[in-house]
């Protein structure tokens, strides 16, 4: 790993250093307890039983032997949880079970809680339910039509279509009109899912009119707010705690049937209910990547600027809303963050198919459009012979400035990770030869939704500090789901209070004792709850000054603070005397984005964040001409991260990225026969294992943003972005055909190379894309820039 | 084995310690260690030998206790992450793993831990090819394996 620092401010003591993550022993050594890990005494196993049709009306459903069976002590069934929820406000689309209508192969119907598993999953088949089978949706092509039976859902619409958006950013045909080329690419992602190592497990107790649920989930702030919602019950009587996370990646972003169904199991039976998920459940609770079908047509003048572009996009949301709405726009927004588009277009359309429920998965709704548009540039570079890094370099976006969708970009990396890359693998210097390639993408992410996912006016982050008895703790709702979160706080609080990370406790992820943070999804806990634990750190720190200095006789100026000092006294002391003073000593951090950094039209609210990170990658592989097969040599990625807060860590995010791109990108797809998932297990769905996996070189290069904790950005998200259109890049590089589909797998590689050896186009990939009635364009007036800074 | 009922006696030996416990023919070594000994820190991550998440040593050999049964462990000495670490010192594949960063979400860990461990045992200086061959039956979603491999190569020094 090479460090790039912009910035030479050396008196940092524990930001940016290569430390252990605070959590580290208790995972090591096998004490750090998961949901699953949680038993409390007299605890019930909760199973549910979920539908074996894709699409059908629930004619009745008879629990009568199940609740006779010994050792069975509830069943329920949707008519016990009759409220709809839904992430979204727009998506309040899902019972916890279904009473009505199934709508894909493993939606839940019942849920039984006996004294052990085996009695649950005993008491579970021989709940009898009558199904009325409709027709099944498995295809975009297929939702666009109009419905043989019914609709999957009675909202929305026309047919099974979910959303549509459609946005018009400067003069689109004037752009076209002026180009001197033009170029048109369709493109295929096939969806994919999170597949986290640990399966979804939650507990829930029922005390006193209390609810307590501790749940592997990403977002406790928003589970909280949907038991609420389905119980009707006030928000002071919940508590959600997000137990230690076994990987989440996006897949436990939502509220779930589980959660819901252990909460009521709970208040029914005055005991403790527990449900884990079999890996085959996780496959249809799913909420990964969506499918998505793109077409591109872009402009570009003699000297390759591009002067218009147009981007639609078709996705395949499965059977609920979930994120749907966010992450159909997610698939129009961040094209321009990387590339200075003066006139843009983008049609979107979201439909709802049969399937296991398609959400947010690392990059959300951005992989796919990144894809298809890093291959549209290569290929237009091509066309007219310009080399595609310069092709980019000359429409790359500008630090400080304003895109066409009116989002403000600050601190921006974007040429310095490409010299970064394009310099260490040599990448201009490669020499011709069959079978060997390098591929060459760039990308960027947010650090953190602009707007949260309901309107509100809460802060977007809160942290507390408490320092008693000597000690610190620090209270944030941000949820530790593996990507270090807890560590950031620790390590963003040791350096304001001059101790060592694994000095200060952190309390995270608790509604019931923890202040509000949204939640770890869009890459936004460094960037904003780093943000209110800085501000909360500073003030504790400016107390304890103030006190000893008042000691000392000094100026408080003259208090130095470090090494587990403040002045002259230890930290213990100087905290002891603080609170014989003042009492037990509390300081409070938020934090909330400011509210310039998106625009005002409907739909700006996908797309702003307060930084965006930037990430380049080159991608060197062996693409066999016989077999198809491709062999992976090495992946060099370079990450605008701001600056480190601990840059072990982000090492990790960014290692951990690459390897998930890299996976999908050549072997992941959540594929479907007849509505049947085709492979839900580990063994079928196929992933990177130690063996596939190259050698990688990281850069982090420091920008040192203005308004990150400590100049920070995310990496969570970013990182994994560029890889996956460098792998097809790459396989072009080596055997002159173009897989414009995701996974790129050796029978694909070798259709397209079949296709060029019979004298057609050497491509594999969609033909065409599906006549699709948008709604009309709605064009947006220029960003107002005296409503802003820049 | 003996049984009582449509229970088994299962004798073996877990971290040092000797067991007799009556058990489900059936039941799977995960499940006796998690649930009849509460040792939660070996994790199932598909309880159908696919992840490695419940990789335990049986006699120092790597086992996915998922698929293990009883009657295959009679007699046997058997290692859960519980029983790698020295007291409050940690075991160098241990230590390893926390400083060079090769653990995020922790889940795969315990199983890494241990199948590293065994790898270590037999053979204290493997070349890269043989750690990834070592581990291959090991998944994690969140490291990307590349500090993984550069720990296990790490402690493979401090141990020999």
């Amino acid at each position: 790993m090479t460090t790039v620092a912009n910035d030479r401010n050396t008196d940092l003591r524990v930001i940016g250093k290569s430390l252990p993550r605070v959590d580290a022993v208790g995972k090591l050594i096998g004490l750090t307890a998961y949901a699953d890990d949680i038993e409390l005494p007299g605890t019930l196993f909760c199973k549910l039983l979920r539908s074996h049709h894709p699409h059908a009306r629930v004619l009745s459903i008879d629990t009568s032997a199940a609740l006779a069976m010994e050792g069975v002590v509830a069943v329920i069934t949707g008519v016990d949880l009759p409220i709809k929820y839904g992430i979204m406000p727009t998506s309040q689309d899902e019972h916890a079970l279904e009473n009505e209508k199934v709508r894909f192969v493993g939606d839940p119907v019942a849920a039984v809680a006996a004294v052990d598993e085996e009695t649950a999953l005993a008491a579970c088949r021989v709940i009898e339910v009558v199904y009325e089978p409709l027709e099944a949706i498995e295809s975009i092509e297929h939702a666009l039509l109009p419905p043989t039976d019914e609709p999957i859902h009675d909202y929305a619409g026309p047919g099974n279509i979910h959303r549509m958006g459609a946005l018009e950013f400067g003069e689109v045909d004037e752009g076209f009109a002026k180009s001197s080329f033009i170029r048109e690419d369709v493109f295929f992602y096939e969806g994919n899912t999170h597949l986290p190592m640990e399966q979804h497990s939650a507990i829930a107790t029922y005390v006193g009119d209390q609810l307590t649920l501790w749940s592997s989930t990403q977002n406790p702030h928003y589970v909280h707010r949907a038991l609420s919602r389905v119980f009707d019950m006030p928000m002071g009587h919940i508590r959600v705690v997000a137990a230690p996370h076994g990987g989440g990646f996006g897949g436990k972003s939502d509220p779930f049937s589980h959660e819901m169904a252990v909460s009521k199991l709970a208040m029914i039976t005055g005991r403790p209910v527990k449900c884990t998920l079999t890996r085959e459940e996780v496959f249809y609770v799913h909420r990964g990547r969506h499918p998505v079908l793109m077409w591109v047509r872009t402009g570009v003048s003699q000297d390759g600027k591009i002067l218009a572009m147009h981007f639609r996009t078709a996705l395949d949301g499965g059977a609920y809303g979930s994120y749907g709405p966010a992450s159909m726009l997610y698939t129009g927004a961040l094209q321009t963050t990387t590339y200075n588009i003066p006139a843009y277009r983008f049609e979107g359309v979201r439909v709802f198919t049969n399937k296991a429920p398609c959400g947010p998965k690392r990059g959300h709704g951005t992989p796919q459009p990144r894809f298809a548009l890093e291959l549209h540039l290569d290929k237009i570079a091509e066309s007219i012979g310009l080399d595609p890094v310069e092709l980019r370099r000359r429409n790359y976006v500008k630090p400080y400035s304003r895109t066409i969708n009116h989002l403000r970009i600050t601190s921006c990396g974007i040429e310095e990770v490409t010299d970064q890359v394009i310099n260490a693998s040599r990448y201009h210097e490669r020499k011709k030869q069959l079978g060997h390639g390098m591929g060459f993408a760039v990308s960027s992410y947010m650090c953190g939704a602009g707007l949260p996912i309901y309107w509100n006016k809460l802060p977007h982050s809160e942290c507390i500090i408490q320092v008693n008895r000597g000690g610190v703790s620090l209270y944030c709702g941000a949820t530790d789901i593996g990507q270090g979160s807890d560590t950031v706080l620790a390590t963003v609080a040791a350096e304001q209070l001059g101790l060592w990370p694994t000095d200060i406790r952190i309390v995270s992820g608790d509604t019931g004792l923890t202040p509000v943070d949204l939640g770890s999804y869009s890459s936004r806990v460094t960037f904003m709850a780093g943000n209110a634990a800085l501000q909360a750190a500073k003030e504790m720190r400016d107390i304890l000054v103030e006190v000893v200095a008042e000691k000392m006789e000094c100026s408080p100026g003259d208090v130095m603070v470090g090494e587990g000092k403040i002045g002259e006294l230890s930290f213990e002391d100087a905290a002891l005397l603080a609170q014989e003073r003042l009492g037990v000593l509390t300081t409070r951090g938020s934090y909330t984005p400011p509210r310039d950094i998106g625009g005002k039209y409907k739909a700006a609210g996908v797309g702003p964040s307060p930084a965006y990170s930037y990430s380049a990658a080159v991608v060197d592989l062996n693409a066999d001409p016989y077999s198809g097969e491709i062999r992976l040599n090495k992946v060099w990625i370079a990450h605008d991260i701001g600056r480190s807060i601990n840059s072990l860590a982000v090492k990790g995010q960014v290692e951990g990225g690459v390897y998930m791109g890299l996976s999908e990108a050549m072997m992941e797809g959540q594929l479907y026969r007849n509505g049947l998932h085709k492979q839900p297990s580990m063994l079928d769905y196929k992933s990177f294992t130690f063996l596939e996996m190259p050698e990688v070189e990281t850069f982090l290069v420091d920008t040192v943003d203005l308004e990150g904790p400590y100049g920070a950005k995310e990496a969570g998200q970013g990182p994994l972005l560029p890889v996956i259109p460098a792998v097809v890049s790459a396989v072009y590089d080596a055997l002159g055909v173009w897989v414009d589909e995701v996974p790129i797998t050796p029978d694909k590689i070798m259709r397209a190379l079949d296709a060029r050896a019979k004298g057609r186009e050497g491509r594999y990939g969609p033909k065409k894309f599906p006549q699709i009635s948008y709604p009309p364009i709605v064009k947006v007036p220029p960003f107002d820039a005296t409503s802003s800074a820049f | 084995m003996s049984s009582i009922g449509s229970r088994e006696i299962l004798r073996f030996s877990v971290n040092g310690r000797s067991h007799e416990l009556l058990v489900k023919p059936y039941a799977t070594l995960l499940e006796v260690l998690r649930e009849d000994l509460r040792l939660t820190g070996t994790k199932h991550g598909c309880e159908a030998g696919e992840c490695g998440a419940c990789v335990v040593l049986v006699d120092g050999t790597p086992q996915l206790s998922c698929l293990v049964l009883p009657g295959q462990v009679e007699g046997s000495e058997i290692t859960t992450i519980e029983g790698v670490s020295d007291g409050g010192t940690l075991h160098p594949v241990q230590q390893a793993l926390m400083d060079h960063g090769a653990l995020q979400c922790g889940y795969c860990t315990p199983g890494m831990v241990l199948s590293s461990k065994a790898l270590l045992d037999s053979n204290p200086t493997p070349s890269r090819e043989e750690i990834k061959e070592a581990l291959s039956g090991n998944l994690c979603r969140c490291t990307g394996y590349v500090s993984i491999i550069e720990a296990v190569e790490d402690a493979g020094r401090a141990m020999a």
